[in-house]
């Protein structure tokens, strides 16, 4: 085993989540024991007791913040660390706890708990970036662990990670998939998602439902009325848009916007 | 011993490592007595069950398996059993056949992680698996491999290995060929003998003398080691279905934990999970995963739960032959999903999670909007036990100095293999001795 000083620590830090996206690191089975000769695993609760103090190369967040007390905590974690990446849908947009965001915390505290005062939750779930200066995100609900390792191998060799921001359209062709949209009338968010998923759902004839969140430069309105020519419900529409990146800015906007009644063909 | 400990004296472990989620340990001894005890989950509130409300029916198996990244297809099983429930529907035959395939799955890549990167390095002495791994490379690399496994049998079923996209009521989208079955079976027969391996190895590891003397429930179904169909028995005599488990099992808001403590009513704490399943269902194992547990000093009346590591094991043994048997008996169904049409009505639904039984229920309006929605998960149940179990170990190890004593105590919880990401609605030790 390599054992040099010069290896980065890395840290991995989980907020509001499922802890899917971290545990994705520990699914990267045939290639975890040889980067863990290449990095100093600083914290990762997840995986080890062991914990070293900051400051830390690489800062890997997962999870949303929700109260004070993580508003606060990512604020220490930026200033003790030189690159910042959040990962999943989570960190990068709130994740699907973001839905409280539409809603009173007080009644969703009173729905799930007896004992609403024993809580302290902020009412609303916000991305990472809403609070310090990311450095770099990477989206998926949960994230694709071929991307989290490009990521990384890019990290330690210097260079930019290769992790196209087009839609999961392109991923589609690439994979030789008949458009579901096209010849099945089966609604997609595939036009305005982000890539990385490899077009699975469309692979497995269904349609795309947005884990990925909004791609580059998305057309979500165009995307809207093509679908309203399917017949597909305003109120269904809505509810694809706010599901696991609900307060993504494109889907959160194009969502408002049908809510406020515009966009009937 | 040398390092005498104080009679009075408060231990704490602010952050659990090696545990899903986050959660915290707090012990106070006063006197020399040991006063209390207590898990806290503080790992924030995401108020599933609150935004379900106004959700349509299709949408729990995506939505719930978002509570857990480590058993995102418990969460979809018992969703898909509650609802279809609702509905009137029942799934049988191959499109059974293979949820339970997709579920040994789970079973096999969540029991690897828990045995070989976060159980096993209590017992021989390491930080983590990533220390284990410096020691003994190639038994770490062997449960890595197992673990591939698991996830790539998730993966063959369910489209990916973490939020399956593949479940929807009724069924899936897309069934696998009988050919795509076939061609994993070398990978399994693989696995199997990874699993006689690891079962093996674990059962040699030193165990503390220790028993848990509660109450256990599994689900249990004629003819088989159940998973996702059953009724939920116990050690001392409870017999229900799941829409009898309100009227057994109360729920506790207690104020150190975002998760709720569960009873059973007029019994007190109980436990789930693999200790009450192996109780329950010894009879049930497949024959091999029968003799290598005989062998490994298993019978239905163990209660160690430092032992749950072998238990663990058995079960990964036990998937493995059941999932080979399932792909040997399958044939591919017409359709991929059955037609399941909402009504007016309440649905109750459980499985057998990784960590234990996994409760939904669902009130639905006729047109299959989401009117409410309840999801009790196996460590929100197991808490009070695990509260219970550690108050028994702590007490009877007071001897110990406070880093001796925090550092089994974690051990304590972490046979439990609790999952603080699901339970809340979980760990840091503290212990306080003055």
């Amino acid at each position: 085993m390599v054992t040099t000083t010069a290896r980065p620590t890395i840290a991995v830090w989980k907020f509001a989540s499922c802890d899917g996206c971290q545990l994705s690191l520990l699914d990267c089975e045939d290639e975890l024991l040889a980067v863990t000769e290449r990095i100093e695993i600083a914290y990762f609760l997840e995986a080890t007791r062991a914990t070293v103090e900051g400051p830390y190369d690489v800062s890997i967040v997962e999870g949303s913040v929700t109260t004070e007390h993580d508003a606060a905590r990512i604020r220490e974690i930026r200033a003790a660390s030189k690159f910042v990446m959040t990962i999943g849908a989570c960190a990068t947009s709130g994740g699907v706890q973001a839905l409280r965001n539409y809603a009173d915390v007080d009644d969703y505290v009173s729905i799930v708990y007896a004992t609403p005062a024993y809580i302290s939750t902020l009412a609303t779930s916000t991305a990472i970036s809403d609070h310090v200066t990311v450095d770099f995100e990477l989206r998926g609900c949960p994230i694709d662990r071929g991307q989290l390792l490009e990521v990384i191998l890019a990290l330690l060799s210097g260079r930019r990670p290769n992790v196209p921001a087009h839609s999961v359209c392109v991923e589609c062709k690439l994979r030789g998939n008949v458009c579901v949209m096209v010849a099945h009338g089966t609604p997609c968010l595939g036009p305005i998602t982000h890539a990385g998923c490899g077009a699975l759902c469309p692979s497995y004839a269904r349609g795309c439902y947005g884990c990925f969140g909004p791609a580059e430069d998305p057309n979500p309105q165009s995307l809207s009325a093509q679908l309203d020519r399917f017949g597909v419900q305003r109120v269904d529409l809505i509810r694809m848009l706010r599901t696991f990146n609900t307060a993504a800015e494109e889907f959160r906007n194009e969502s408002d916007r049908l809510v406020a009644g515009e966009g009937k063909q | 011993m040398t390092d005498r400990p104080d009679s009075d004296r408060t231990l704490t472990v602010a952050a659990l490592a090696r545990v899903e989620g986050e959660g915290a340990m707090h012990v106070v001894i006063r006197d020399g007595a040991l006063q209390q005890v207590q898990l806290q989950i503080y790992e924030p509130p995401r108020f599933f069950e609150a935004f379900l409300r106004g959700r349509k029916f299709t949408e729990p198996p995506d939505i719930t398996a978002r509570i857990c990244g480590i058993c995102p297809v418990a969460y979809q099983m018992s969703a898909c059993n509650a609802i279809e429930s609702a509905c009137g529907v029942v799934v049988d035959g191959p499109l059974f056949d293979l949820r339970r395939l997709l579920y040994c799955g789970e079973w096999i890549e969540s029991h690897v992680l828990h045995i070989y990167l976060l159980h096993a390095p209590d017992f021989l002495g390491f930080e983590g698996a990533i220390d284990l791994a410096s020691a003994h490379r190639e038994i770490v690399q062997r449960g890595l491999d197992l673990k591939k496994i698991g996830n790539e049998l998730v993966e063959l079923v369910g489209g990916r290995p973490i939020h399956p996209i593949n479940i929807r009521i009724g069924g899936f989208y897309r069934v696998p060929t009988e050919a795509e079955l076939r061609a994993f079976v070398p990978k399994l027969e693989r696995a199997r003998d990874l699993a006689v391996e690891t079962v093996r190895w674990v059962a040699g590891f030193d165990f503390p003398d220790h028993a848990w003397r509660g109450e256990l429930a599994a689900l249990r179904h004629p003819g088989e080691y159940a998973i996702n169909r059953g009724r939920l028995v116990s050690t001392l005599g409870l017999d229900i279905a799941p829409s009898e488990f309100d009227q057994h099992i109360a729920e506790e808001h207690v104020e150190h934990s975002t998760a709720l403590h569960a009873r059973i009513i007029e019994r007190g704490e109980y436990l789930l999970g693999p200790l009450a399943r192996m109780a329950l269902n010894f009879d049930e194992l497949t024959p091999l995963a029968h003799r290598e547990a005989t062998a490994a000093g298993l019978t239905a009346a163990e209660r160690n739960p430092f032992r749950s590591i072998v238990v663990r094991a058995v079960e990964v043994l036990h998937a493995c032959d059941d999932a080979l048997a399932i792909i040997a008996r399958y044939r591919q169904p017409d359709r991929p999903a059955i037609e399941v049409e909402p009504r007016a009505g309440v649905g109750y639904g459980w499985t057998e999670a990784p960590r234990g039984m996994l409760w939904h229920r669902y009130e639905l309006a006729a047109d299959g909007t989401i009117l409410a929605a309840r999801i009790v998960p196996p460590t929100s149940q197991n808490q009070a036990g695990i509260e219970h179990d550690l108050f028994e170990f702590v007490a009877a190890n007071l001897d110990l100095a406070d880093d001796e004593l925090r550092h089994r105590s974690e051990q304590v919880i972490r046979n439990f293999d609790p999952c603080i990401s699901c339970a809340t609605h979980f760990l840091d030790l503290t212990v306080d001795r003055t």
